[in-house]
């Protein structure tokens, strides 16, 4: 009974590290229809960093990722006011073109939704897309996006079977590869891991950790172990607000507001 | 008391049991009564027909002596009707199908075309023998073609293989889309790379049974103008024409016995272009939902 209620252990962090900021939200209000789904989010997000963000269902993690690469666009009768500025541009202005905006920030999804096709044509879907047609380049491109997803080994011998034809676990990192099959400075992460078993789980974790050298990595999870353990920042919400953001070992270890030592230790939530 | 209720009990279970028969008796005579009928009507086409079912009856002309007749024009012309009418409604409907689903505003304007194209589909096929007269035949001046005749079936059609592939298309799982549009796909990347793959099949299908109802209608063309009696090949497409049910139509109203019978066997070559038309979307069909 007592370890449930402690707060999730921290991973040693060795050095601090000075981050960069490269995603900037401010004063940002968004609205499905009339209701207000996020309210004046403020939020710096690192560079090359793990972000985490919790907090209970329906408070709008999912919302705030889908802002980022515009995902909410598709969502009829949204309405998004304030400053969304990632590495200097506001992505909500008129020189940014969608398009583009999502090349350069991916996204895995809760559940792994591959295409109908074979693994090669899953992960080439993206530099396809974006007008890569040469053979050699497409297989190199591949071959590299699948061993960053750690998932070359395991499926080198057969790019041309359905992608169907993998583990939920393999699919989620089949998706992980599409998405970096496309170059992304930023990787959004829906709870990509809450619909595997914990071999899998700890497989992505410790590719978020990898990858986190090269990409920035913004991930919604329900799991606080999970964030505790895979995260620099973390960011707690809480009805569509961001009540607040920091380090991970400072949110879990000393949290500045009431209402997130009260989630953290699991008095409410 | 005890043997009270067991009794009791006994009783009402052989009621229910006996309500259960009789429900099952009737569900069965449900079903025997339209195989019974369908058997009837295959067993006295096939003892009228097979005689007939020779090469002379693919070979021939239709002729005035009933030894002599064959349905080639008719056969031709509904294959030539085929390749004219399926490109045509292929492309008109699954494009209409994409605009609908795709493209569209979701507003009131698209919810009145929506209710107008499900309700054309259910529309008697004469009718749209009479729009085809009146804009073929008269307005566009394409005679009794098998042009005219190709576009009144395309109307007639349209509307069946936009509902199909609308079904189709919605059908495609939202997050096959997302997943596609998360990677910067524009819409039509999407459409054309994610989402008609996944419906394709399902579409095909939807086109082969729209198709399959064309081949067997005869009173759209009647209306037109499609020539009873054929004794050449269509050579362009604003030549006269027939097609396989309407000859059927012809022979059958003459007298003569040996007409009736070569009817028949007109009639089994109808049923078996049907049969491999519906096995062709059945086939389909499963392979789609291996797909999915
Ligand atoms: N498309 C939509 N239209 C209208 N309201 C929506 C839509 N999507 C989400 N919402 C609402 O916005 C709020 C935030 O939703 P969101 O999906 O961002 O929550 P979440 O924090 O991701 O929850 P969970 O942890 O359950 O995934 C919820 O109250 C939800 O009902
Ligand atoms: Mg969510």
């Amino acid at each position: 009974m007592s370890t449930t209620t402690e707060a999730p252990q921290v991973k040693e962090t060795t050095k601090t590290v000075d981050f960069k900021t490269i995603i900037d939200i401010k004063d940002m209000d968004l609205y499905y229809g009339t209701y207000h789904a996020l309210k004046k989010v403020n939020l710096t997000i690192p560079e090359k960093a793990v972000t985490a963000f919790i907090g209970p269902s329906g408070c709008g993690k999912s919302t705030l990722l889908r802002t980022l690469n515009r995902m909410n666009d598709m969502i009829p009768n949204t309405r998004i006011e304030g400053l969304v500025d990632i590495a200097g541009t506001d992505i909500y202005s008129n020189e940014v073109d969608v398009e583009t905006l999502r090349k350069k920030v991916g996204m895995v999804f809760q559940q792994a939704n591959p295409f109908p096709k074979s693994i090669y044509d899953n992960v080439a879907y993206g530099p396809r897309l974006h007008g890569i047609k040469n053979k050699a380049q497409l297989d190199e491109i591949v071959e590299q996006s699948l061993k960053q997803a750690a998932l070359w080994n395991e499926v080198k011998d057969f790019l041309k079977r359905s992608a169907f034809s993998l583990s939920g676990g393999q699919q989620q990192r089949l998706c992980i590869a599409r998405a970096l099959a496309v170059n992304p400075e930023i990787l959004l992460m829906d709870e990509a891991t809450s619909a595997l078993d914990p071999i899998s789980t700890l497989k992505i974790e410790e590719l978020t950790q990898e990858l986190k050298n090269k990409y920035t990595i913004v991930m919604v999870t329900h799991n606080m172990h999970q964030a505790a353990r895979i995260s620099d920042q973390t960011v707690f919400f809480l009805n569509g607000e961001v009540v607040e953001f920091d380090q991970t070992d400072k949110l879990f270890s000393n949290p500045s507001d009431k209402r997130t030592e009260d989630y953290i230790t699991g008095r409410f939530g | 008391m005890n043997n009270l209720f067991q009794d009791a009990n006994r009783q009402q279970i052989s009621g229910r049991r006996r309500n259960d028969l009789i429900w099952r008796i009737l569900f069965l005579g449900a079903t025997l009564f339209g195989i019974v009928a369908l058997s009837a009507l295959i067993i006295t086409i096939v003892t009228d027909g097979i005689a007939r079912l020779n090469p002379d009856l693919f070979t021939n002309y239709p002729s005035r002596r009933a030894s002599a007749s064959g349905m080639k024009s008719a056969i031709v012309g509904s294959l030539y009707m085929l390749c004219l009418m399926a490109p045509i409604s292929f492309v008109l409907g699954v494009g209409a199908a994409i605009y609908l689903e795709e493209y569209a505003p979701k507003n009131r304007f698209t919810r009145l075309i929506q209710l107008n194209i499900s309700t054309l589909a259910g529309v008697p096929s004469i009718v749209y023998g009479i729009l085809g007269l009146a804009i073929f035949v008269r307005t566009f001046g394409l005679e009794r073609s098998l042009l005219s005749g190709a576009l009144t079936m395309t109307l007639l059609v349209l509307p069946i293989i936009i509902v199909a592939s609308q079904e189709a298309i919605r059908a495609v799982p939202r997050a096959r889309r997302d997943a596609s549009f998360a990677l910067g796909a524009t819409k039509w990347q999407t459409v054309s790379r994610s989402v008609l793959p996944s419906a394709i099949s399902a579409i095909m299908t939807g086109v082969i049974l729209a198709l399959s109802r064309a081949i067997g209608e005869t009173a759209p063309l009647i209306i037109i103008g499609a020539a009873t009696y054929v004794a050449f090949l269509p050579e362009s497409l604003f030549d006269t024409f027939t097609v396989m049910p309407i000859q059927i139509y012809n022979w059958i109203a003459r007298p003569q016995e040996a007409f009736q019978d070569l009817a028949a066997s007109g009639i089994i070559v109808l049923m078996i272009m049907l049969v491999i038309m519906n096995v062709a979307a059945i086939m389909l069909r499963n392979k789609y939902q291996k797909n999915i």
